[in-house]
């Protein structure tokens, strides 16, 4: 079956060529069908293959074709299977599958040919993201990379008649791009230091200095755009222009996760890097923490989950730093669950009030929306960190690997774990309790009021319910090392991917009284900020008064855009006026006419000799040679 | 006699063509002054290739000559050139009625 793993990418890429040639006569139901069943069958393939590797201790490497042969150096086009590469398989193919079956009802008001459009690049994007993932060196999984950056753009500018929305997609892809000239520039390094770029000739080679912490720093700048970190995360928010499933895509299975992949990948290089290491966990904490801030204050249901995806990145990448591999590979897993939910439940929501997004017109869904009401409520739970869903086991390794490392690390984590409890249950409260708002804001008739809110059809309500039980017990399969103890049980997940990381990479441990302490800490304040979120935002009434302090500064995203445009974006825009009006018009255009009329002017002074005059020419002859006589006889050679 | 007074004869001669054929106007008369030219240069290529002969007629007896025969040539050359200049000008004539050469700067166009 690992032979075959070559299946698993080449099928959504089938998908997205029948889809992208047939677009304009393939009907939609077709279409739909060949989009899901391409990926759904890459899913079952990949089942397999997990269930394979699961004993797997080496990776096994699928050669393809020979891909790059220059002088010594040789990058074969090669897929990489082993357990994390399978796990990922999963993860990508799974949600993927889920989101694909939700678009084919969300996006059914679309025309056929759009349609069409819109499920060849979603196709597109998973196989980018099964690129990246599989591929067994770095130059394939920059493949990868660099294809999860052009469709996130596609999708995101999906509606292009949209200026807004084609602004945003321009920003998610220049800044991607940023962050891909980090990565380009780590693989050229990379060849020149260990001269190979395959994953298994490069941890052999690699050994602790400068090479390889100048390497790892690239790469975590390719992470910073890819997986939306301080400096360069400021596009995933903006990305939530495109289709809501699209969202779902870009934050839970694909794009965002690539980073976290890569590094821990790279986990090898990593380890031998400290200094790194030291900054992946203060850009991630930094990171988890605005982004947590600013989701406080957001009113667009989709902004705040994707300040949330931003933070929890952030853990992730504090889990990368302190050595938790695992631990934050098993939270990309749950993340993935109840992200691809909360969004697919947001999406739903959406799809119900007919394309509003502001939560201050909504409130009291609960009672017409009852199956997106629980799955939501599933995610919050999940992502909030309240046992024993998902999100709880995940990010508690990771605060507990945190605490290990450094207590402030913790302190700080649990800080950006509570401001993710209240503004999800803020979100919460707003949009499914209370009573519902939209009747004021858009109907003179307040009988009106939610009427013509109806729960979603089948194919979006299923694909919810199946994330829904995933993220509720998504999380059993990386129990903490304190309950492992009490059952009896193993960590599954650290025991699955122990030979893909290291075993000096290990997770960090602390004394289970500390563990229990930390987890007791974190649940009880967890469940006291969701509390205090529900009761305060329960009954909360539409108000107009401006922000004002921290509030206005929340509201207002800190001013990262703002201050990114005036030291920029700006800066760049009137070097470039002041190229295009004076350098261009004045220098090179003055040089260009410039000769032009220098030969006019010219021409013209020598047309006078042309007099048509005999005599004329003849004294020119004659004082030419003259000339001549005089160079000859009296200029000195 | 010295070969100065040739020389000095030929320049004369060669310059008297030149100013004829910048200052007058007349066709006929320039193409005098152009045979005057070429005798000039004729009459300086006899007396250089007679003094040479006279120089090294111990090394060769035909040392020298060549000079005379080129003078030979021009000769045929400016018979030639004089026969098909002068049909020119007769053409000329029949066309504008002239032999003014300034009313002939048609080639500017």
């Amino acid at each position: 079956m690992i032979k075959l793993v070559y299946l698993v990418p080449l099928l959504p890429f089938i998908g997205f060529l029948l889809n992208g040639i047939g677009r304009n006569v393939l009907s939609k139901t077709l279409v739909g069908i060949i989009a899901c069943g391409t990926l759904l069958a890459s899913f079952i393939i990949s089942l397999m293959i997990f269930f394979e590797v699961r004993h797997l201790q080496s990776p096994a490497i699928v050669t393809l074709f020979e891909f790059i042969q220059v002088g010594k150096l040789s990058i074969p086009f090669s897929f990489q299977v082993d357990q994390l590469s399978s796990l990922f398989l999963l993860i990508v193919t799974g949600v993927g599958f889920l989101i694909h079956v939700y678009s084919t009802s969300y996006m059914n008001a679309e025309q056929p040919n759009h349609y069409a459009r819109y499920f060849s690049y979603l196709n597109l994007f998973v196989f980018f993201m099964l690129m990246l993932v599989l591929g067994a060196n770095y130059v394939i999984m920059f493949i990868g990379w660099e294809g999860v950056g052009l469709c996130s753009y596609l999708l995101i500018g999906y509606w292009f008649k949209n200026t807004e929305y084609n602004n945003a997609a321009r920003k998610a892809f220049i800044m991607n791009r940023i962050g891909d000239l980090g990565f380009l520039i780590g693989i050229f390094w990379m060849i020149s230091a260990f001269s190979s770029t395959l994953f298994s000739v490069v941890f052999d080679r690699a050994t602790a200095g400068t090479a390889v912490t100048m390497i790892t720093l690239l790469l975590f700048v390719g992470a910073t755009g890819k997986s939306a970190q301080i400096p360069l995360y400021t596009w995933l928010p903006d990305a939530m222009a495109g289709p809501t499933p699209v969202s779902a895509l870009i934050h839970a299975a694909t794009m965002v996760t690539a980073g976290i992949y890569m590094i821990a990948r790279s986990n090898v290089l990593y380890s031998l890097a400290p200094v790194t290491q030291n900054i992946v966990a203060i850009i991630g904490l930094a990171t988890a923490i605005l982004a947590a801030l600013i989701a406080l204050k957001q009113n667009d249901i989709k902004k705040v989950l994707a300040y949330s995806t931003v933070s929890q990145l952030g853990y992730m990448f504090l889990g990368l730093g302190v050595g938790a591999y695992v631990g934050s590979v098993f939270h990309v897993m749950t993340h993935a669950f109840f992200k691809a939910l909360l969004f697919l439940a947001a999406g739903s929501v959406i799809h119900a009030l007919h394309h509003e997004q502001d939560v201050r017109k909504m409130g009291g869904l609960k009672k017409f929306l009852p199956i997106t009401h629980l799955t939501f409520l599933i995610g919050c739970l999940a992502i909030a960190g309240i046992p024993p869903f998902s999100g709880f086991f995940s990010k508690d390794e990771i605060l507990i690997a945190a605490y290990a490392a450094n207590p402030i690390y913790y302190w700080i984590g649990l800080g950006g774990a509570l401001l993710t409890a209240f503004y999800m249950f803020r979100l919460y409260a707003l949009t499914f309790l209370g009573t519902f708002r939209s009747g004021e804001a858009t109907h003179q008739n307040a009988a009106d009021s939610g009427d013509h809110v109806h729960e979603s059809p089948a194919a979006m309500t299923v694909p919810l319910a199946v994330l829904a039980v995933l993220a509720a017990i998504g999380g059993f399969l990386g129990l903490p090392q304190i309950f492992n103890e009490k059952l009896g049980t193993s960590h599954y997940l650290q025991h699955f991917l122990s030979p893909v990381v290291h075993a000096e990479n290990a997770e960090p441990h602390v004394a289970a009284s500390t563990e229990w302490m930390v987890l007791g800490v974190s649940v009880i304040l967890i469940v006291a900020s969701c509390v205090l979120a529900v009761n305060r935002y329960k009954k909360w009434e539409s108000r107009t008064e401006p922000a004002s302090g921290f509030a206005k500064l929340l509201a207002n995203k800190f001013y990262v855009d703002e201050f990114y445009d005036s030291i920029i974006v700006r800066p760049l825009t009137s070097f470039a006026k002041f190229l295009s009006s004076s350098v261009e018009r004045y220098a090179i255009d003055g040089l260009v006419n410039g000769i032009g009329r220098a030969v006019q002017y010219g021409s013209r002074q020598l047309r006078w000799l042309q007099s048509g005059q005999v005599a004329a020419y003849v004294l020119l002859m004659v004082i030419s040679i003259i000339i001549l006589f005089f160079v000859q006889f009296f200029v000195k050679k | 006699m010295p070969i100065n007074y040739y020389i000095f004869l030929s320049l004369t001669l060669f310059c008297i063509g030149i100013v004829g054929v910048l200052t007058r106007r007349n066709a006929i008369i320039i193409f005098m002054c152009i045979e005057l030219m070429l005798n000039a240069v004729n009459l300086l290529l006899v007396a250089f290739s007679k003094m040479h002969h006279l120089q090294q007629m111990a090394l060769h007896p035909s040392a020298g000559i060549d000079g005379q025969l080129f003078v030979f040539f021009i000769m045929v050359v400016a018979a030639a050139e004089v026969s098909v200049g002068l049909a020119i000008i007769v053409m000329l004539y029949r066309n504008v009625h002239s032999v003014d050469v300034n009313f002939l700067n048609r080639l500017k166009h």
